[in-house]
């Protein structure tokens, strides 16, 4: 077995604010391997966002975070900004949903690309001019030479993703961890998105960690699913397993929910009745339970932990034991 | 409010009639144009589109962001003034009517939107918020009448009448849709406009709020015109659906016939991109992914405004502009129930 | 299971111990309100600007001696606290203890008054602008513009000079400048409200603009406008004592800080007390008023900080 790309073990995150301690991330462990592509999937307030700004040091001040993160057998948890900082740029790179608050505004696209070339692997100017344009056209930009000078907000919403996406790939990252990269974007630019990522991971080996809501996207591009709910992994699996053998309530009625193209619409979706818990007060023992149309009392008392239902599928449901 | 009385009981609408008739409707926005300039350009958001809507039927619209969906929306309720053709509203043409006039249309139409929140006065209770429609159209109500009206309109959408002095930010968004849906349902219109009612909101609450307004759909027999980017979501609230592109219909027909066998190049598209949660179905299935961007309204493309981005267009689709052709018919053999605007349909 | 029990279980976590009670709301305002009692520089801040108000409201019963009366023998005296003028007297003999307070009545009524002066045009004038847009929206500004380029010193001098030196007429001088500002910042939010979906739900449920204006609009700019307001109010205050400096403040014997402030200063080497004491009333005051605005910014858009 080759050894984990990414190792994250009892990794919890708090936030301190003035109504109280907010536990976005509980006690979540799982590991990454070399190129393969994990989706995570959670409603808001699942604390799918949190684990990855937690590990990569880009937590807002009032945020505490605990446990361990191995990225290539070595820590990254608590190292200062510096490190963390060559390390985003150099080996792991992020996408956010909005792209335009991830570019500044007021730089060219130019610059802003061969910026990263520059700090990061010190490429001359030429150089880095040189394999951004590439980079700009292996993502689908059409003329890349024309538009390179161009501003940010010259450009669409799909070509400004195109652009995170060549600049986060410019250092040939070994993980690259995309946070609802297609969210704020209309389905036929979606498509091109997401077929883009799936050509380049292909073609790249990288390793990808989609975080997302869609579950659409997830079952067309991750290799392996991790599904959260009130800042805990409820289940984790190969897609597969997870999309046709659900085990957790939660991901059974998820996958229920969702209004289907491919099916001729029956009339009512099966719903999942009350609210996303509030993380100030998760409810005690399971954090799906008042929701969940199978709860017993044990679920109110006992935290149910992950353990393995089959071969690869871990679950958290007191119930499946 | 002696007006208002009139509109609801004097027009009974036989169940064939369209309670609402949409005639070539344009809406343009004036681009530039201060205190010393001209305005010189415009924005074509809506571009001749026509419709009917029959008593109880929801008609999907869809479309990517700037094709119009949401003006078109607001134009039928008059919140923006079109810039031609007509709203005809239970036999009355309302196009362009002053407010006043306006007043007593309005209780029978009403509008859900996208941010539960934001379409929230976070300075009024919920129970202010759920009854200003009773307010301004049944001012005689006295206290006690109207809060028992909005806590079984509450209680009919699925919230604890006893909440009903709480504010909006003490409830979740899927519950402040909920407080959304039943400000409109109050006065239990026959239109309610939604549009993108469950975008903003969780997958798990999606479903809830779609839910709950096909059943108030069943109880009240309101007409939806259910306006959103989600064709999945589309497709199950629907009975008819019409595709908008930059501002005009591509294709308008019964749910079933367009998501069978779509026949305009943008609805198949459209549909092979959303992604289906279905690992093997999703990788395995023939997507046809749409080169470039949305062209900018402001200049759209001649002819069919499609063409720069359809994989069949060719010198003909340059100069002609498409009209809506009937492809299939319902039984009377006149009224079309599935149109589309290509002239290529029936090669492809 | 009845409905009730159905939709409460649906919605946990709300806290619904007695499912008949019905169950209070706590708005904006009051969450404000308690944020803003956390905030300690804002809480001593009100604590010391209340005693104030207080002692000038009280002013006649706080001292033996009357605001205009001069006492021959105690010309130019410092303080001394047997005879209970504890803050001295002034170069007419008077004490200067009770002239401070009294001072502090006109201060701060200059400052209350003209800025709420400026609160009702201000935010009527801007509500309106912002919310009709277009035509008006371009009028209504220019017209502010215009009065903006105007010199206020000299518009404040010209009426001082027809209509005489008159207490009344400095709050109206004062708020009719102060307005323009609050103008724009409520046309400004106006029109960023406005845009809002509740306002647009409001029409497509036939309310009427004025009501439109009254429910939705104003309550929803507040916020910033107190904010301002807790700005506005020092600002006027030290506006008044400028315009005492040169002379065209309040008249004697009537007084304000800024009247006493610049009676000391000219005193400033032979009787100190005379600039110091009211200058650390005034000092405090502006403090206060800039501490409770902070708090204000913190408690009423708390994601800002």
């Amino acid at each position: 077995m080759t050894k984990p790309l990414l190792d994250v073990s009892h990794l919890s995150t708090t936030f301190k604010t003035p109504d109280g301690l907010v536990n976005a991330v509980n006690d979540v462990s799982f590991q990454l391997y070399p190129g393969e592509s994990l989706g995570i999937v959670g409603e808001s307030g699942s604390g799918k966002t949190q684990v990855f700004m937690s590990l990569m040091g880009l937590l807002a001040d009032n945020g505490k975070t605990e446990g361990s993160v191995k990225f290539l057998g070595e820590e990254i948890l608590g190292r200062s900004a510096h490190d963390l900082n060559n390390l985003r740029g150099n080996q792991i790179s992020l996408i956010f949903q909005d792209p335009m608050t991830s570019l500044n505004p007021y730089l060219k696209v130019s610059r802003q690309l061969t910026e990263v070339l520059m700090e990061h692997k010190g490429a001359s100017q030429g150089e880095a001019r040189k394999r951004s344009l590439e980079m700009l056209a292996k993502v689908g930009i059409p003329e890349p030479e024309k538009r390179f000078d161009m501003y940010p907000h010259e450009f669409s919403g799909g070509m400004r993703q195109r652009v995170m996406i060549a600049m986060a790939l410019l250092c040939q990252p070994q993980l690259l961890i995309a946070d609802e990269p297609t969210t704020a974007l209309d389905v036929t630019i979606q498509a091109q998105i997401l077929r883009l990522m799936g050509d380049l991971k292909e073609e790249m080996n990288t390793s990808i960690v989609m975080i997302t809501h869609d579950l659409g996207v997830v079952a067309g591009l991750c290799d392996r699913v991790l599904v959260m709910y009130g800042g805990r992994i409820v289940e984790a699996g190969p897609v597969r397993e997870i999309f046709y053998t659900p085990r957790h309530p939660y991901t059974k009625g998820l996958l229920a929910s969702m209004p289907r193209l491919d099916e001729l619409g029956e009339s009512h979706l099966n719903s999942i009745p009350g609210q996303p818990p509030n993380l100030q007060h998760l409810p005690k023992g399971c954090a799906f339970h008042p929701r969940c149309p199978q709860a017993e009392e044990r679920c109110q008392s006992a935290h149910p932990p992950l353990r393995r239902v089959a071969d690869q599928q871990l679950s958290a449901c007191i119930l499946e034991a | 409010m002696e007006g208002a009385m009139n509109v609801s009981t004097a027009n009974a609408v036989s169940p064939d009639q369209p309670i609402l008739s949409v005639k070539d409707l344009k809406v343009h926005f004036a681009l530039g144009g201060g205190f010393f300039n001209k305005v010189t350009r415009h924005v074509k958001a809506v571009d001749g589109v026509s419709f009917d809507l029959k008593p109880g039927e929801t008609l999907g619209i869809v479309g990517e962001s700037g094709c119009g969906k949401s003006t078109l929306g607001r134009a039928v309720l008059q919140l923006i003034t079109p810039s031609d053709g007509q709203v005809v509203w239970l036999g009355d043409d309302i196009t362009g009517l002053p407010p006043k006039t306006m007043r007593p249309h309005r209780q029978n139409m009403q509008i859900i939107f996208q941010d539960p929140l934001a379409s929230l006065n976070p300075r009024r209770t919920i129970g202010d918020i759920i009854a200003e429609p009773l307010m301004t159209f049944h001012p005689h109500l006295n206290k006690t009448e109207r809060k028992k009206k909005v806590q079984q309109i509450m209680e009919k959408v699925g919230l604890l009448p006893q909440m009903i002095n709480r504010y909006p930010h003490e409830f979740s968004g899927g519950q402040c849709q909920r407080i959304g849906i039943a400000r409109a349902m109050i006065l239990q219109p026959k239109l309610i406009v939604c549009d993108e009612p469950v975008s903003a909101l969780d997958v798990s609450i999606q479903a809830q709020i779609i839910n709950l307004l096909t059943e108030l759909q069943k109880e009240f027999g309101m007409s939806l015109l259910f306006i959103s980017h989600d064709l999945s979501v589309v497709r199950h609230v629907s009975h008819r659906v019409m595709v908008l592109y930059l501002g005009k219909i591509m294709e308008l027909a019964d749910k079933d016939d367009i998501y069978r066998s779509p026949k305009h190049p943008y609805t198949q598209a459209l549909i092979s991109a959303v992604p289906i949660p279905d690992p093997d179905l999703e990788r395995n299935k023939s997507s046809i992914v749409l080169k470039g961007d949305l062209p900018s309204p402001i200049n759209p493309p001649s002819g069919c405004v499609f063409r720069t981005r359809c994989p069949y267009a060719d010198e003909q689709c340059r100069d002609i502009v498409p009209a809506l052709e009937g492809v299939s018919f319902s039984n009377d053999d006149v009224t079309p129930s599935h149109e589309v605007a290509c002239i290529k349909w029936q090669n492809l | 299971m009845t409905r009730t029990d159905r939709l409460e279980a649906m919605m946990p976590g709300l806290g619904i111990t007695q499912p008949d009670r019905e169950i209070k709301g706590r708005s904006l305002w009051q969450d404000a309100w308690r944020r803003l009692l956390q905030n300690k520089a804002a809480v001593v801040s009100m604590v010391l600007l209340g005693i104030i108000a207080l002692m000038a409201i009280f002013a006649p019963w706080l001292s033996p001696y009357p605001y205009d009366e001069i006492y021959w023998d105690y010309i130019q005296a410092p303080p001394n606290f047997d005879n209970a003028h504890w803050f001295g007297t002034d170069s007419n003999g008077r004490d200067l203890f009770i002239r401070v307070l009294y001072g502090a009545r006109v201060s701060l009524m200059v400052g209350f008054l003209a800025t709420g002066v400026s609160l009702i045009i201000g935010v009527t004038y801007g509500a309106i602008a912002g919310y009709f847009g277009g035509r008006i929206d371009n009028l209504m500004m220019r017209f502010v513009d215009i009065m903006y380029s105007l010199p206020f010193m000299f518009f404040v001098i010209l009426l001082m000079v027809v209509f005489g030196r008159n207490i009344f007429l400095i709050f109206i001088a004062l708020g009719a400048v102060e307005w323009l500002t609050m103008a724009r910042i409520v046309r400004g939010q106006t029109l960023s409200v406005k845009r809002k979906e509740y306002v647009e739900a409001a029409h497509a449920g036939g309310v009427s603009n004025f009501k439109i204006i009254v429910r939705h609009i104003i309550p929803n700019v507040l916020g910033p406008v107190i904010v301002y307001v807790t700005l506005t109010v020092p600002q006027v205050i030290l506006t008044e004592s400028f315009l005492s400096f040169l002379g065209l403040g309040v008249q004697e014997p009537l007084t304000s800080w800024g009247v006493l402030i610049s009676e000391g200063a000219k005193l400033m080497e032979v009787a100190p007390w005379l600039l110091i004491y009211p200058a650390i009333f005034l000092a405090v005051t502006l403090f206060c008023f800039n501490f409770i605005g902070d708090g204000l910014r913190d408690a009423l858009d708390p994601k800002d900080r």
